[in-house]
């Protein structure tokens, strides 16, 4: 019973907040918006007993993304016209996407088969979580890392200053222009 | 929680049921958080102002109150609560008024999982550690709220040093703690603690040399994460008025307040903790658990506060460079180190 009311108040904060995030005019709101949204499926997940995967959750999503979200939207400039662009030519597809989107959910939702587990008190799951990334799933993990630092690198390489040598091509390229 | 909901449990009977029971300690554990929240608040704007004072040859505040204007912050607090409830013109409005209890509450949040002493710990989680970090990182959404709400050029940048800061510096933080969870074993303060038994040469911080750097790097990083001097770039007096909360006044400007001093005693709280044996006395059994925890935090609060007085500000360049390129791989070496100790002493499970 406290356990329903638990899961009605996190579920009706998680769909309220993501339906405000979708229909807010501005881009900002939305975005902080999302921070509600993504603590009450944080909620969820620790009201489900994965307790690791709330924290986790509150660490990646809110600490992590949601920040880079808001830091890129917030440097963006917000459209104060009142007018937005309406029309059948947005909502048709906008619609048809949706539709597929929900029936994929669904299908998936509806086809698997959902592990039966007992009701009570969450156990420990972070030393079980430990184990077995550092054994039976140690190459998934791995893996998943290696693409995290290609992506590191990537982005490194990408806002890189130009080395010394070439700044100085440039600046002397510059004078010859000049002079 | 444990002990509340005991407690409640004995006066009331049988008359409150289990869900009862539970509501009526987390409330009640709550409450008391917000009120330690508060007096941190009290009584460290005053240490604050008389730690500078000494640092500065002068006195700090002498006249509120008979003895060393030991009234000040109350004479403070009731100064701010008089004062009006502006919203600039131009402010997004619901933001505005919103991003102090967010920060608020982040910081309320966190103070959950802090064990003063036996038994004595709002929520026992497993994950207690990890927790601490995850919902303390929330206050940066309030941050980079607060000041893009304000409508200042002022604010916005003091929220974008300090989110930029906040994020930065939660990775030398936590990496400085993974030796300690090493270990232990275990995520949970109060085992954290109970580890650290029998004197100050069972303390984390003196188990082997990589702990003792790592408890430095934990330190420094606490520091710039609670955005103080000489990591006070989001709050710049000189250059940025206030930062953030530039546009606050009254009641909202001292709920930032409140979050500011509250999170420099819970950084300090979670040190201690962590690195400095919690609630274990320097030697002997343990006693006044609660006492030695609070005496230890206050500690590294007054160091926080002299080394605030004392170090020159850094650049926004310095402050980038000594995290990304000095504490983080320090405290991966750190993590490798005490991995490689823990082997070699056969501490190794």
């Amino acid at each position: 019973m406290s356990g329903d009311l638990v899961f009605y108040g996190f579920a009706l904060l998680t769909v309220l907040s993501g339906f405000f995030v979708v229909a807010s005019r501005n881009v900002v709101h939305a975005a902080f918006s999302l921070l509600f949204t993504l603590f009450g499926v944080a909620g969820l997940y620790a009201q489900l007993g994965a307790d690791f995967l709330a924290v986790t959750q509150t660490v990646v999503y809110i600490g992590g993304i949601l920040v880079l979200v808001i830091f890129a939207v917030m440097m963006t400039r917000i459209p104060r016209s009142d007018a937005p662009r309406r029309g059948l030519d947005r909502a048709v597809p906008a619609a048809i996407l949706s539709l597929l989107a929900f029936a994929l959910i669904y299908m998936v939702i509806v086809g698997t088969r959902w592990p039966e587990r007992a009701t009570g008190a969450p156990e420990a799951t972070v030393a079980e979580i430990g184990t077995g990334l550092m054994t039976t799933f140690v190459f998934p993990f791995e893996y998943a890392s290696l693409v995290l630092l290609a992506a590191m690198v990537g982005a490194a390489i990408l806002i890189r200053e130009r080395a010394p040598a070439d700044v100085a091509d440039d600046a002397a390229g510059d004078g010859e222009v000049r002079s | 929680m444990q002990v509340m909901t005991d407690l409640f449990a004995r006066i009331f009977g049988d008359g409150l049921s289990p869900l009862g029971l539970l509501v009526a300690g987390g409330l009640t554990m709550a409450l008391i958080m917000a009120l330690v929240m508060a007096l941190c608040a009290i009584v460290f704007t005053w240490a604050e102002r008389k730690v500078a004072g000494f640092i500065q040859s002068r006195y700090g505040p002498m006249r509120v109150g008979r003895w060393h204007g030991v009234l000040q912050p109350v004479a403070d607090m009731v100064k701010i609560l008089g004062k009006e409830d502006i919203v600039p013109q131009d402010a997004d409005k619901p933001l505005f008024l919103l991003a102090p209890f967010v920060i608020f509450v982040g910081s309320l949040m966190a103070w959950a999982a802090i064990p003063f002493a036996p038994g004595f710990i709002a929520a026992d989680l497993d994950l207690g550690l990890f927790y601490i970090f995850a919902v303390s990182s929330a206050a940066t959404i309030g941050i980079l709220m607060a000041g893009w709400a304000s409508n200042n050029k002022w604010s916005l940048y003091g929220a974008a040093r300090g989110a930029a800061q906040a994020v930065s510096y939660e990775i030398p933080l936590a990496l400085a703690c993974i030796p300690v969870v090493m270990i232990t074993g275990s995520l949970n303060m109060n085992d954290i603690v109970i580890a650290q038994q029998g004197g100050i040469w069972r303390w984390h911080f003196l188990h082997d040399p990589f702990l003792f750097v790592a408890f430095l790097l934990y330190f420094v990083a606490s520091i710039a994460e609670v955005n103080r001097g000489p990591f006070d770039l989001p709050e710049t007096e000189s250059e940025l008025v206030a930062g953030y909360h530039t546009e606050y006044t009254g009641m909202r400007f001292a709920f930032f307040f409140l979050a500011e001093y509250a999170n420099l005693f819970l950084v300090s709280c979670i040190a201690t903790a962590v690195f400095l044996g919690g609630w274990q006395p320097l030697f002997g059994p343990v006693f006044l658990p609660g006492l030695v925890f609070v005496i230890k935090a206050v500690l590294l609060v007054l160091l926080q506060m002299w080394l605030r007085w004392t170090l020159p500000r850094l650049r926004v360049d310095q402050l980038m460079h000594v995290c990304w390129k000095v504490m983080v791989p320090l405290a991966l070496v750190c993590v490798l180190g005490a991995g490689i100790w823990m082997l070699a002493t056969g501490q190794a499970g």
